[in-house]
């Protein structure tokens, strides 16, 4: 069999099994469990009162602002990557040019800092 | 026989599945009992009995749950969009349970010998965010969903640090395979050879950031009961809740594997001299899931803002800081090339 695919078959085969496990267990309590709806039971829970409007509402925009500030550091982490496993073989100019790239990112995060991106109040 | 196993596709393909069974049953059945650990110190704590009526000492409490779990009802809401409502808990189980692939369990015993072992964790456990947002979104309920966006900001807050802290360890060991992870903190002083005594302040980073990573407590917000019922796990019932439950569990048990693995020498004997071998392994996690329990049980809940100061104020910059200073001391071989494993060979 292919090295590669020798290598990456088990996740395919672990993963198979994962669903497979999970959908028996949905599908046992489906076919198990007695299944008795009526209005009052399926109407959202919202502490006795009656939903009065759409619960998929405007949400505060700080969320956003995380989920972009993530991406950034995300992408800077995937870049660190495959420099950090090569470390070793890395010339002086490839291991200062990535202490500048993440001095400036500090730079970037500074400005962030002062800007109040970071202020959840 | 042995040839069919080795060398034929089919026998490879059972082979491997072989492989599976053998780490995902117990693990499924240690994860009952670690729940049933879990209460029992809760409880100990705070001077109840905790669990003790199913089996000796309450040992089957957990398998009892489960069957409880099976025989209920699944409620779906009325406005709750239904694929997706039963997509989420199986993201959640799926991507907590396939990370454990590629954790090795002895010098070798491991099903995918991956060269990019923690990239792949790394992504996968990523990935757990979309089951909780999808969940709290299908729901379509109020509670729920701000408890999804909650979680989920909080989830990838402190993935970046977490991402960071595994940097510097990389620098370290030039390797993204956990053997090798491993096979660099065997030394001649046994513990102290460790990477928990080089990296010893992102060690506890790591294990704190691990904590809001799997919303344990004190970083629980996304089910702090008193403002939230559940988060958004409010509008499940019966096994797609408890899919939730497992897959948080399980997220929880991997990073204490991963504690394991990364700061304190997998399965390396602490003592020179005495045999490695998977029940240190095991040790080392069950000692970590302890201190994930204790924490539970005597800490009180953290503010949003605050959690939010200390993942992007404090964690991210002492980790950025971390891996500077981790990548200079290895590159000039300082404190006798303890931070670059790979140049005075392991």
């Amino acid at each position: 069999m292919d090295e590669l695919l020798r290598e990456y078959l088990p996740i395919i085969i672990f993963l198979g099994l994962a669903i497979g496990i999970g959908l028996v267990l949905i599908l046992a309590a489906a076919i198990i469990a007695v299944s008795n709806p009526d209005p009052e039971k399926v109407s959202a829970y919202e502490c006795g009162f009656n939903a009065f409007d759409d619960a998929r509402m405007k949400f505060d925009v700080r969320f956003y602002l995380v989920a972009i500030l993530f991406i950034i550091f995300d992408l800077e982490i995937a870049f660190l990557f495959p420099w950090a496993v090569a470390f070793a073989d890395i010339s002086m100019i490839g291991f200062w040019s990535m202490i500048v790239f993440l001095g400036v990112l500090t730079i970037g995060f500074a400005y962030e800092w002062k800007k109040g991106a970071l202020e959840w109040v | 026989m042995v040839e069919f196993f080795t060398t034929t596709n089919l026998g490879i393909v059972l082979l491997i599945i072989g492989q599976c069974l053998l780490v995902l049953v117990p693990l499924l059945v240690a994860l009952a009992f670690l729940m049933y650990a879990d209460r029992k110190v809760w409880a100990a704590v705070q001077m109840r009995r905790g669990p003790n009526v199913v089996g000796p000492f309450g040992l089957l409490q957990s398998f009892a749950d489960f069957l409880k779990y099976i025989v209920k009802e699944i409620v779906v809401p009325a406005g709750a969009d239904k694929f997706v409502f039963f997509l989420a808990p199986m993201i959640t189980f799926v991507m907590a349970v396939i990370a454990w692939v590629v954790i090795p369990w002895n010098d070798g015993w491991v099903i995918a010998d991956l060269n990019v072992a923690i990239l792949y964790v790394m992504a996968v456990s990523s990935l757990e965010v979309y089951g909780v947002i999808m969940g709290g979104w299908a729901s379509n309920s109020k509670y729920p969903f701000l408890g999804s966006l909650r979680s989920a900001a909080q989830m990838i807050s402190y993935e970046v640090s977490l991402g960071l802290i595994i940097i510097g360890i990389i620098i370290s060991t030039g390797s993204l395979n956990f053997g090798d992870i491993v096979a660099a903190q065997d030394g001649s002083f046994g513990i102290f050879s460790w990477y928990w005594l080089p990296h010893f302040p992102m060690m506890f980073l790591f294990f704190i950031s691990a904590l809001a990573e799997t919303n344990r407590p004190p970083f629980d917000l996304p089910e702090a009961e008193s403002e939230l019922v559940a988060g958004y796990q409010v509008e499940y019932s019966s096994t797609p809740f408890l899919l939730f439950m497992i897959g948080e569990l399980m997220a929880v048990v991997l990073m204490c594997a991963l504690v394991s693995l990364l700061f304190l020498g997998g399965w390396l004997s602490p003592i020179p001299g005495l045999p490695d071998g998977i029940l240190w392994l095991i040790g080392k996690m069950l000692f970590a899931f302890f201190i994930f329990a204790m924490i539970k049980a005597i800490t009180p809940r953290y503010r949003y803002d605050q959690l939010m100061r200390l993942g992007w104020k404090v964690f991210l910059p002492m980790s950025l800081f971390w891996v500077v200073l981790v990548s200079f001391l290895a590159k000039f071989e300082l404190f006798g090339g303890a931070y670059a494993r790979w140049a005075v060979g392991g």
